[in-house]
């Protein structure tokens, strides 16, 4: 073998916090692919609907929301109609609620793996996180035929859609990461994230507008990431709600903490993973 | 040795291992219980709970490593070798030590790793090259010579949870023998499948040798070992006992103590007021005290003893454990002279003979025990008090037969086996006049 300069990996222990060594995960990316595509290929194998449950799941949770808050508790919309109002929100939240509920299990389904071969384990999360985008593109394109069929046209407020959904990730990849690696001690994890989800589900303005709350109360909500990825979701589609602002400045400043502290955490306790999984 | 491949120094790894539970009786104490845990937990004081305690898997070893070099490494089973390659594929870290590592360390701790059961086996050799670490071109480019290597062309595009496990197996491996790190580290996969497609794997495995890569072998078969590593090391306890040429590695390991022994006397007696336990020996079948037994051959446990009381009804036995600790089998004094006699009293000798092709390969833990019947008292219960080691020399003659592979069970046994051919498939060859001459008549 004509090698002339091999890497060398040094073995050692270590302790405290870690640095998050992202270059490996960036040279881990094939894998990072092919773990997310097999999820994808994995995840509705078996099942009499196939992906069609990507839509049906945020579509009936609609329903259920324009029955009973938009017609029987009178919600207010923003201006908007309350279907389309709740799904523009839905169809973010299930992508977040998805991905927090398939990473937190990530590493504990392929602890088998993760004690026979090494590999950044980021990744594992990572993948299942990102296998929850195509659910997000099929849900999305049914918001815009609803869309559509409400004659609603977007501005150019737009295009400041891709920015909510990168907050959604990192929100979702930071709670994610936490959940994971607490899942691999702490098997509770896994009874306590659906709890947390619909708990979650009711703290961010989904089935209700944030207009409901004056202001300083407004901004202090946007301590909850995903509120504010809701409202920038409607205004750049619907055209209603809170333009970005003070709120939207607290909910970036939320997605990112929570990113650096769930990625600092799943670095500092991923070196026992092999041992405990 | 040429350029370093892998260096550690003073490596050693600790485990927390849970401690036997006290049986909760009431659901109350199995509150008391959790919340106890809990609050023990959370003050980080796990052993302070009294239900765990650490022990060390592997500790204080060191060694070199050169490019190139293939290296076995032997030991019973807990003696760390797994823990060490683990520590070598960066896969856990170690407790204390350091060490450094020339290259890609490549890992195949067990076949299969990576595969989805849902997933079609085209899908999987993807999905488990580059979980084993390759680049996708790099299994693109090697993807008929994986497939063909298997012998699995024909169902590569079927979820691999409809393939039989020897299928399943053999495109596990083969995706695993084409990695081509700098340096590979194996544990006992070569456990799996036929002889045939085993000795295929052998070969790609010395090839993989053979062309300046580094390999580190575990397996418990030491015909492997001698014939694919020059080099081998010996792990006891989680320490390095013994590194050097295989040949003598081996034998140190087949004949050494590991603390057990084939003869043991009592200095003081242990025992009741009736009997009382003086010598245990292991004898081959033509009366050597050994502690290495040849698998086809037969083997002799006695136990010498001292009846202080006439009068009573005894009953020897002996209980068998292997290495893993499983109770192979219980033996109780049938002689059919002493059977439901009183003995007198004075110094007496109890033997079993043990057939050849009985017991397994391995460790074997002898239980010393014996009783009064009627009533029942105990008079001695001495665990651990011999052990011997079966082998096989692996000639072909004893019951596994040309297999050279693990094989699993605790026992062994030399069966008469009937081959028959029923009906004949090689009507269609040319030329085979007997053959033709029979059809022709029928």
């Amino acid at each position: 073998m004509p090698e002339t300069a091999l890497p060398v990996f040094h073995i050692g222990p270590t302790s405290g916090w870690r640095s998050l060594k992202l270059g490996e995960v960036w040279q881990a990316r094939e894998l990072l692919y092919f773990l997310t595509l097999s999820n994808i290929k994995v995840k509705y194998k078996q099942t009499l609907l196939g992906a069609s449950w990507a839509i049906i799941q945020p579509f009936f949770t609609m329903v259920v929301f324009s029955l009973f808050f938009g017609r029987l508790a009178k919600m207010p919309s923003d201006g908007a109609p309350y279907p389309i109002f709740t799904f523009a929100a839905l169809v973010p939240w299930t992508f977040f609620a998805n991905g927090l509920t398939q990473s937190s299990e990530s590493v504990v389904r392929i602890g088998n793996t993760v004690k026979r071969v090494y590999f950044p384990r980021l990744i594992i999360p990572l993948s299942s996180i990102m296998s929850g985008l195509v659910d997000f593109v099929l849900a999305f394109v049914v918001l815009l035929g609803m869309m559509l069929y409400y004659g609603i046209m977007p501005g150019l407020h737009v295009l400041w859609l891709p920015v909510f959904l990168l907050l959604a990730l990192a929100t979702a990849l930071g709670a994610g990461f936490f959940l994971a690696a607490l899942n691999v001690e702490y098997r509770d994890v896994r009874y306590v994230v659906p709890f947390l989800v619909q708990i979650w589900l009711f703290a961010t303005p989904i089935a209700y507008p944030s207009s409901l709350l004056s202001e300083p109360w407004r901004t202090v909500y946007g301590l909850n990431p995903m509120a504010g990825v809701i409202e920038g979701f409607r205004w750049a589609l619907l055209g209603t709600g809170v333009a970005p602002g003070p709120m939207l400045g607290v909910s970036a400043a939320g997605a990112l903490l929570f990113l650096v502290v769930g990625t600092l955490y799943f670095r500092r306790v991923e070196r026992t993973f092999a041992d405990v999984v | 040795m040429g350029r370093l491949a892998i260096r550690v120094d003073g490596l050693g790894k600790q485990y927390r291992i849970q401690a036997v539970q006290q049986r909760y009786k009431t659901v109350r104490d199995s509150l008391m219980g959790a919340v106890r845990g809990l609050g023990a937990r959370l003050r980080g004081d796990v052993d302070g709970a009294g239900r765990s305690e650490m022990i060390w898997a592997l500790r204080d070893v060191s060694f070199e490593v050169g490019s190139g070099e293939v290296v076995g490494v032997i030991g019973l089973n807990g003696a760390g070798k797994s823990t060490l390659l683990r520590l070598l594929a960066r896969i856990t870290e170690p407790t204390v030590g350091r060490g450094e590592v020339h290259g890609r360390v490549g890992s195949l701790l067990e076949v299969g790793t990576g595969f989805h059961q849902e997933l079609t086996g085209r899908e999987n050799v993807y999905l488990s090259g580059v979980t084993l670490g390759m680049k996708t071109a790099e299994v693109a480019r090697k993807f008929d010579e994986i497939v063909a290597f298997a012998e699995m062309a024909k169902f590569i595009d079927t979820p691999v949870k409809h393939y039989s496990s020897g299928m399943y197996t053999r495109l596990a491996f083969s995706v695993a023998a084409h990695l081509e790190p700098e340096i590979l580290v194996v544990d006992e996969v070569l456990a799996v499948g036929d002889t045939r497609f085993q000795k295929k794997c052998l070969t790609k495995m010395s090839a993989a040798g053979y062309e300046g890569r580094t390999v580190l072998f575990v397996s418990h078969n030491m015909g492997t070992i001698a014939r694919l590593c020059p080099r081998a090391m010996l792990l006891e306890g989680g320490r390095l006992v013994q590194d050097g040429p295989s040949n003598e590695v081996v034998s140190a390991y087949l004949h050494g103590g590991s603390g057990t022994t084939a003869v043991r006397e009592f200095s003081e007696p242990p025992g009741g007021d009736i009997a009382r336990l003086r010598v245990v020996r292991v004898r081959t079948g033509d009366g050597r005290i050994a502690q290495v037994i040849d698998v086809r051959q037969s083997v002799s446990i006695e136990m010498e003893y001292d009846v202080l009381q006439p009068g009573h009804q005894l009953l020897p036995q002996y209980q068998l454990y292997n290495e893993e600790g499983i109770h192979v089998c219980s033996l109780h004094d049938v002689d059919p002279t002493w059977r439901g006699r009183e003995r007198p009293a004075g110094r007496w000798t109890t033997t079993v003979t043990i057939p050849a092709n009985f017991l397994s390969e391995g460790m074997i833990f002898v239980r010393v025990i014996l009783m009064a019947l009627n009533p029942t008292i105990h008079q001695f219960s001495r665990s651990e008090v011999v052990a011997f080691r079966v082998v096989d020399s692996m000639e072909g003659d004893a019951a596994r037969g040309d297999w050279t592979g693990t094989m699993e069970g605790i026992v062994r046994p030399m069966l008469p086996w009937t081959n028959e051919l029923t009906e004949s498939g090689e009507s269609d060859v040319p030329g085979d006049d007997a053959k033709t001459g029979r059809r022709a008549r029928g």
